[in-house]
């Protein structure tokens, strides 16, 4: 219905010989602006944009005034002037102000160590308005791991979108990934976790009346410590049967207290990854 | 003339309350309330336990100096939220396993009906005749009690802060774990066509996990979709193995061409706690005569674990999955004190299960 209005408006307008305006070109979304006309007398001005259309009575041949706050977003705005004698139009367009806001999707949130291209980092760029800057403009990437030194890059936008492929660290811990242009300046957080266990191995040592078995610390291939709360699962096979304990890993170690009767076989694995076995010999 | 119309009236009256009485079961309660044999004993106890009348019954042992009553009523009833507390004993059946002039034994299959489905419950019963009437020696729960004590437990808990609705467009969420189906095998019931399998959170921290599939026929169209709902453990704590079941009634494998998968993971709140071991694994074959792998369950943590769910994988030779059973633990796991368990398999996967690997679930009844 609007856009059939307009289009009745902007032809009414361009059949018309009447009152012209004379607005700017090209403008800088959330700037003001004065547009030119000429004729005389009571004049009726319409302003039609992107996601605004306003109307108001003007005087013909005198400047008209755009508030800023009529120009904020980016796109083709037709300018309409109706007076006694007729109606004019002009089209101007409003380009994104300066590059002052950034969108910043990092994916994922938690990497294994030493992966790989595995984090993206994917910056919109937009202005103060919320609109897409469509030019290229440099976006400067910055990664500062935990206790490491910040480095950063730069990258050209393409149709508003600015992009990084990241290989996550050997060593665990939160990593900053920034993103910054103009004031802006987002930071995420990516967390770098253990990958899966590496050599996992078990002891065994008699307590009070029972075999406690605790694994050695258990680390990944680059030394780091599989995060405490890992499922660590005992498999005990004596002449009593099979026992079976899933153990989430505390400060490093999972450890459980066993009974055996005669002799034992005990594996250990975390997820799909298996460790060593032990025999034991317990009592009667 | 005029009296032979209420006769018949009556006489109608009386044959119809009598049909009436015979079709409610009326002989059957009447035999009910005698307890001349083992049998009839057994019943009568059963059937007051059935209608709660727990005083009756309780009566009705012959060693109510070596049995608590409120024990005794707390093996029907439940406590401490396990499943019979939600449950309701629909029906029993009595069998004399052997009977002599003084003593008997006979076979009480309990029938309940709980909030997660049929649970059936056997259970060996001892009766003694006293005079004319016989009385059910009640087993005495030998069970040692756990000492009041304070229990330290630090294990880690994980609690979750999502992005806010007010957060702007962009604003980083924490993403949902990474789970992987790690094997999967279709397998042909009489019945049914049954998906087994087990998965792995691989990722740092807790999981919610179910696994979907979707049978897809000769020309890659849809046949049927169906979830593993309770034949999994939803609650996977980084790199735990959960094995899953997902069956598709009447269905023939032949039909299929492909099977879709899918495993959907939550990010959820969750704690390490509590640790359930699973001692004395055995497949044996029970007192009925089926084939099941028993056990006992126990708590090593200080908090009671309401309803113990138990999940096993069975494998063959070669190390693949060839069946996932499954089955509630009607009693609540209190710390330290070993609950048995038994699950089912068929026979005929039986004689291939090579290994087995039992995991176990919880659930906990919220006020």
């Amino acid at each position: 219905m609007r856009n059939t209005f307009s289009i009745l408006i902007v032809l009414f307008a361009s059949l018309a010989g009447a009152a012209e305006i004379h607005p700017p070109a090209q403008v800088s979304a959330g700037n003001s602006i004065t547009i030119p006309s000429s004729g005389s007398g009571d004049a009726t001005f319409y302003l039609l944009g992107p996601t605004m259309a306003n109307k108001r009575k003007v005087q013909a041949g005198s400047d008209i005034t755009v508030d800023s706050e009529q120009l904020e977003h980016a796109g083709v705005y037709t300018a309409v002037l109706c007076a006694s004698d007729g109606c004019s139009s002009a089209r101007f367009l409003v380009n994104p102000a300066a590059p002052n806001r950034l969108s910043f999707l990092v994916h994922p949130s938690r990497v294994p160590v030493d992966s790989p291209n595995r984090i993206s980092a994917v910056a919109f760029v937009q202005d103060n308005f919320h609109n897409f800057v469509l030019k290229p403009e440099a976006v400067k990437f910055s990664v500062q791991p935990k206790d490491g030194k910040e480095i950063s890059a730069m990258r050209n936008s393409e149709n508003g979108v600015a992009w990084v492929r990241l290989s996550s660290a050997k060593k665990e811990g939160p990593a900053r990934l920034g993103a910054s242009i103009g004031k802006a300046n987002e930071v995420r957080i990516v967390q770098q976790v253990a990958a899966d266990a590496c050599n996992l191995r078990i002891k065994a040592s008699r307590a009070k009346k029972d075999f406690v078995i605790e694994t050695d610390p258990v680390k990944d291939c680059s030394g780091n410590s599989v995060p405490d709360g890992t499922v660590v699962s005992f498999t005990k096979m004596d002449a009593t049967g099979k026992a079976t304990v899933d153990v989430p890993i505390k400060r490093g170690v999972a450890k459980v207290e066993l009974p055996i009767q005669g002799q034992a076989k005990i594996t250990v694995a975390s997820g799909v990854v298996t460790g060593n076995e032990l025999e034991v010999a317990g009592g009667e | 003339m005029k009296r032979v119309l209420p006769l018949t009236l009556a006489v109608l009256t009386v044959a119809l309350i009598i049909i009436a009485w015979f079709q409610s079961g009326g002989v059957e309660r009447r035999a009910l309330q005698s307890a001349s044999t083992p049998q009839q004993a057994a019943r009568l106890m059963l059937s007051q336990i059935q209608s709660h009348k727990f005083d009756a019954a309780y009566n009705r042992l012959a060693n109510r100096n070596e049995v608590d009553e409120n024990s005794f009523i707390r093996e029907f009833t439940g406590s401490y939220g396990s499943l019979l507390t939600i449950s309701s004993l629909e029906g029993f059946d009595v069998g004399v396993l052997h009977a002599t002039d003084e003593e008997a034994t006979v076979r009480a299959k309990f029938h309940y009906a709980t909030g997660v489905g049929p649970l059936d419950d056997t259970r060996d019963l001892t009766l003694q005749r006293t005079g004319d009437t016989w009385k059910v020696v009640w087993p005495v729960d030998s069970r040692a009690k756990l000492p009041p004590q304070v229990i330290p437990v630090n294990y880690l808990r994980w609690d979750v802060i999502s992005r806010g609705s007010s957060d702007d467009w962009g604003v980083q969420n924490v993403d949902s774990p990474q789970v992987r189906i790690v094997s999967m095998n279709a397998i042909q019931r009489p019945d049914s066509v049954v998906l087994v399998g087990e998965v792995v959170n691989e990722d740092s921290v807790p999981a919610y996990v179910n696994v979907g599939a979707t049978l897809l026929g000769p020309n890659d169209e849809e046949l049927a979709q169906e979830s593993s709902f309770d034949k999994i453990a939803h609650t996977l704590l980084p790199r735990q193995v959960s094995p899953y079941r997902i069956d598709f009634p009447n269905m023939r494998l032949d039909k299929i061409k492909n099977v879709r998968m899918d495993a959907k993971a939550l990010l959820i709140a969750a704690s390490a706690d509590p640790v359930i071991a699973i001692d004395q694994q055995k497949l044996e074959t029970d007192a009925l005569g089926k084939k099941v792998l028993s056990g006992k369950l126990t708590n090593q943590s200080g908090q009671i674990v309401s309803i113990p769910h138990v999940i096993a994988a069975y494998y063959d030779s070669n190390g693949k999955v060839i069946w996932v059973s499954d089955g509630y633990v009607a009693q609540a796991l209190l710390p330290q004190t070993p609950v048995p368990f038994a699950v089912d398999l068929p026979p005929d996967v039986a004689k291939n299960v090579q290994t087995y690997r039992v995991i176990v679930n919880h659930f906990e009844l919220t006020t």
